[in-house]
């Protein structure tokens, strides 16, 4: 946090002058651990085993905040007598299919359940289309009332479950695959539980690097099942804290440039699944469950409105047949390799430097290699623009600049000073920035760029007869343009549509739950409406932080309704009392209003006058079926979920799995690596050997890759700066003292990393921030990586994204790219097309023959 | 100038009896630095911004004099940040003042080994027929849907920058819209 979020980091150093222990899990030593209290070296990919260890210390000793834990998740409710653990199983849940490599989901249901869960193709479609995860945050179709056990005894309620499916994951297990030992493992244990409870609560950060792993969303799940055993969620200093990397990404995905999602998280329609306009929305709202889900119609008929304005009508199903339909996995990395095989014909970039910056960065370039065009969007000559110029791949011969056809376009892009519109940041705060100065020459805003380009080619259709550019023809696109120049979009009106507004007059709707499904509204993005309440600009909102209370809200707008804390009736007990007086937050006052409300330091994440006695009416459904102490209302359930009985592709419980590359036999069960991942088998995605296949020695070692302080991401707005550049001047790798002498590496020397896609090269930092740790009973070394040079820019590098190839976690298709195996050597790299050999050689002694696959399912060892 | 003052103006004199016994401050100062102002406190306009770099979103005070950008400092009024800036944000005036910027269009021809300068109307006119050539190439009429274009980026772009982007996409038929997100 200290190295990539610095001034974040702040309230950390904050936190620890008034007391807070701070305690820092990594595989490497960093400006954090410097800070903490307890600085605690692991192993890069077993951080399951690690925190199932806590929740087995939480467990085993009946450390869990009960009431809350009775309260607020599903600990109580009873599982079906069908479902059997990955301790049954060797490392399978019940209903593996061996053919799609996915789970049918119905042995994982409660007890109870009436709807049938998804079966193994249900499961396999949304491993491609990324929605796994879309199920749960929708809430999955679970009745109210399944059977529950208040004693927390049944064998098969979620406690129980839980507690026997953790019981191995002991302090000695921790070490054994973690290399942590037990009195270090125990001290973070007793400190985190001390620290939790009525008084006190306690944060996890993580940096979403963790996600960046085959189980990184179980990752995740992880931290989130101690957080809810212990109370700390929807609590002031609780709460599971994402640190996300970039200005707006979280803004990226609430109004999302993804392939799966529209605004707001209303998923993409899929053929087959959501072939209707009626069949799309009750897939979201299913309708039969409560939570505030139930309104999605509200929310998807208010999009199709601010997409089509009068042509969105209740006859044509607001133009929902002209929205593009999903068949399958259309990811960025799916992408890349369609480049390659030709499938693709112009790709923009936009603000974006996959050449350096995504996995598997040879398969980025060759992708790029073979298009008709590619139009790239940035303030600086970046990588991605340059690949055909002076990329590795030209040096080696791969890549010949007068045969490649590719067609270039660089159209430089506006700064952020050099435009007007908002960031949200990673507490999902919106934050307007005003507009400085105009931009340079030719530079112009995304806003411009887009804005104009829609306008010509509705132009260029205007009198097509053709019912596909029907769609394009019905697009709202009348934005009034102002500025110099007379043609710049203003962005106060693009967020004003996002927001919400009465069809009829225009006036900015309030908040979501004044969005209508009979047309009266249209919302851009129903989870932002109220930015723009009042018709004022919420988001640019500046009282200064000095003047206001530690919540200040009267700073910028945060999602959803201006709640800065998500979940807080939690930090209520269930009769609407503070949990404690140190730890009020939001409370239920009886004598407020005309029979009570919700009121205290932030906006309720509840319904202002539902008391806490309230109880839901026999057969209710959506918000009315939301009982006065369920906290967690966007659940199907109402309740935090300690295990999710459907909608995680791999599994309802975090399970540990070796990742994809690992020189360590899964100590815990057969099956090695997570069997649901999702893989791309082709040979220019070769994975490194891992126990129990053969050759794994060849790369024995792990490394992972981060940042640094002075660099971002693919260096595009850091290695263009002179200031940052002089401070982190050259690709290095950080080695310890014992690996160093192991592979005669030496201190600013070079040395070779090398892996089944490539070999970089970089200068040696011998160090003792890196730690070889015991495994198993033997010594494995880990190295350690910026991910930050290119080969443009005031100073370049090899780029260490092209050692990592291309699997991804089968909830949400991000890559696994912290973690992988590799080997060292010292010197440099082969230069030019003598590096193909050096691979090749490589890729013989580890077996990765043309037809080489590694088997998705383990098999029995003789 | 008087002798009082010509003594009042020697350094020693002024390290002696006045308030920087040091002379490390005021009484080193010379008439020069004396005058100097910062240029925070001249320019012709502030905008509140916010840093474009990590996803903290630390407050930004953009300080413009003669329509160009002569400061960024940390926002003190920021709830989040304090006024404070990491060393990225401290340098971000230099992102956007550098003379590395790319400020024409840049095209590079099929088969090219260079680039070429295009203006920038020409160059949306050629992108606009790309854009409905290969719309057309990868039409699938069973899913009303285009694969023939993708698109990337960026996790630095405003929330209103991606709203046109996703519509105009969408109704576009592309679906292969991804981001860093993503990634």
């Amino acid at each position: 946090m200290a190295e990539a979020h610095p001034v974040g980091f702040q309230w950390v150093v904050e936190a620890k002058k008034r007391g807070a222990e701070i305690i820092h899990v990594d595989p490497r030593f960093t400006r954090t651990s410097a800070l903490a209290h307890t600085y605690v070296p692991v192993r890069a990919g077993a951080d399951i085993v690690f925190l199932g260890g806590v929740i087995n210390y939480i467990l085993s000793n009946e450390l869990d905040f009960r009431e809350y834990v009775l309260a607020y998740t599903n600990a109580s409710m009873l599982v079906s007598e069908d479902f059997q653990d990955t301790e049954d199983l060797d490392g399978l849940f019940s209903g593996y299919d061996p053919e799609k490599n996915v789970y049918d989901q119905t042995t994982w249901q409660y007890q109870g359940q009436q709807h049938t869960a998804q079966d193994a193709g249900d499961a396999a479609e949304d491993r491609e289309t990324a929605s796994g995860l879309e199920q749960e945050s929708h809430g999955p179709p679970i009745p109210a009332d399944v059977p529950r056990d208040p004693t927390l005894r049944d064998p098969r309620c979620v406690y129980q479950v839980l507690k026997r499916h953790y019981a191995r994951y002991t302090p000695e297990v921790v070490e054994q695959v973690c290399g942590v030992p037990p009195e270090k493992f125990l001290k973070v244990c007793e400190a985190w539980t001390r620290n939790s409870g009525r008084e006190r609560t306690t944060a996890l950060v993580y940096s979403v690097g963790w996600t960046q792993h085959s189980v990184g969303v179980q990752y995740i799940r992880t931290g989130a099942i101690i957080q809810l055993l212990l109370g700390n969620m929807g609590r002031p200093g609780g709460g599971v804290m994402a640190l996300r990397g970039h200005a707006s990404i979280q803004g990226s995905t609430d109004i999302p440039t993804l392939f799966n999602l529209l605004p707001g998280y209303l998923p993409m329609p899929v053929a087959g699944t959501h072939d209707s306009f009626r069949q799309w929305v009750d897939s979201i709202r299913h309708p039969d469950q409560k939570g505030f889900w139930a309104n999605a119609e509200s929310y998807a008929v208010s999009l199709l409105k601010a997409y089509f304005g009068d042509a969105a009508t209740a006859e044509n199903d607001w133009g929902f047949d002209w929205l593009p339909k999903l068949t399958g996995d259309h990811g960025t990395y799916q992408q890349v390799l369609d480049m390659i095989d030709g499938k693709i014909k112009g790709y923009f970039l936009l603000g974006q430097n996959p050449a350096v910056g995504s996995a598997h960065g040879k398969a980025q370039r060759l992708g790029m290699a073979n298009l008709d065009w590619l139009v790239v969007r940035d303030l600086f000559m970046i990588e991605s623009a340059e690949f055909w110029k002076n990329g590795p791949e030209v040096a080696t011969g791969e890549l010949v600049p007068e045969e490649c056809r590719t067609e270039v376009f660089v159209v430089p892009a506006a700064s952020h000073v050099e435009k007007e519109g908002t960031f949200t940041q990673t507490q999902r705060m919106l934050q307007w920035r005003e507009k400085a100065v105009e931009p340079p020459g030719d530079c112009r805003s995304e806003l411009w760029f887009f804005y104009h380009l829609g306008r010509m080619v509705k132009e260029r259709l205007a009198s097509s007869q053709d019912p596909r550019d029907r769609g394009l023809q019905a697009l709202t696109w009348d934005y009034p343009l102002y500025g110099e120049r007379h043609d710049e979009p203003s962005g106060e009106d693009v967020l004003k549509e996002i927001n919400g507004y009465d069809v009829a007059t225009g006036a900015p709707v309030p908040g979501f739950t004044a969005l209508k499904a009979d047309g009266s509204t249209a919302c851009g993005c129903w989870i932002y409406a109220g930015v723009y309440k009042d018709g004022v600009n919420q988001a640019a909102r500046r009282k200064p932080g000095a003047e206001q209370d530690w919540v200040a809200r009267e700073w910028g707008w945060v999602w959803p309704a201006d709640r800065r804390t998500l979940y807080n009736r939690a930090s209520a007990d269930p009769d609407g009392r503070p949990w404690s007086e140190r730890k009020k937050y939001v409370w239920w006052d009886p004598d407020a209003g005309e029979a009570g409300e919700w009121t205290g330091y932030d906006v309720p994440d509840f319904e202002k006058t539902k008391p806490p006695s309230y109880r839901p009416p026999e057969g209710a459904t959506g918000v009315a079926a939301i009982s006065g102490d369920d906290a967690f209302i966007m659940q199907g359930d109402g309740k935090g979920w300690l295990y999710a009985p459907s909608g995680l592709i791999d599994g309802p419980l975090p399970t540990h799995y070796e990742s994809v590359e690992s020189p360590v036999r899964n100590p815990l069960y057969r099956q090695q690596a997570n069997p649901t991942r999702k893989l791309y088998d082709r040979t220019d995605n070769l994975v490194n050997p891992s126990p129990p296949e053969e050759h794994a020695e060849v790369f024995p070692f792990i490394f992972s890759t981060s940042r640094l302080t002075e660099h971002h991401t693919a260096g595009g707005m850091s290695r263009q700066l002179a200031y940052l550049s002089e401070l982190q001047p050259a690709m290095f790798v950080e080695v310890s003292p014992e690996l160093a002498a192991l592979r005669g590496l030496d201190h600013l020397g070079w040395a070779t990393i090398v892996t089944a896609r490539s070999a970089i090269e970089a200068r040696v930092l011998v160090t003792d921030r890196l730690t070889p740790l015991r495994i198993d009973g033997r010594t494995v070394h880990q190295v350690w990586l910026p991910y930050h040079f290119g080969f443009s820019g005031l100073v370049t590098g090899d780029a260490a994204n092209d050692l990592i190839g291309i699997t991804l976690d089968p909830n949400v298709l991000i890559q696994e790219s912290k973690v992988g195996t590799c080997d060292m050597r010292p010197g440099r790299r082969p230069e030019g097309p003598e590096l193909l050999p050096f691979l090749a050689g490589y890729r013989r002694r580890a077996g990765l023959d043309p037809g080489h696959h590694t088997p998705m399912l383990t098999p029995p060892e003789d | 100038m008087g002798v009082r003052t010509w003594i009042e103006g020697w350094p020693v004199y002024r390290q002696l009896t006045g308030t920087d016994p040091l002379g490390r401050g005021a009484a080193a100062q010379s008439p020069r630095s004396k005058a100097l102002t910062a240029r925070t406190g001249t320019a012709d306009s502030v905008a509140r911004s916010v840093c474009p770099y990590c996803a903290v979103g630390c407050g930004q005070r953009v300080y413009v004099s003669d329509g160009q950008v002569t400061q960024i400092e940390g926002d003190p009024d920021s709830p989040i940040s304090r006024g404070r800036l990491c060393p990225k944000g401290s340098a971000s005036k230099s992102l956007v003042t550098s003379d590395r910027r790319v400020t024409e269009v840049l095209y590079r021809r099929p088969y090219g080994t260079d680039w070429e300068r295009l203006d920038l109307d020409t160059a949306m006119d050629m992108i606009a027929d790309r854009v409905l050539a290969a719309r057309d190439a990868g039409w699938d009429p069973r899913h009303n849907r285009t694969l023939g274009i993708s698109s990337l980026g960026g996790a630095t772009l405003d929330n209103e920058e991606n709203y046109l982007i996703k519509k105009l996409f969408t109704a576009m038929g592309a679906i292969q819209i991804e981001n860093q997100a993503r990634i």
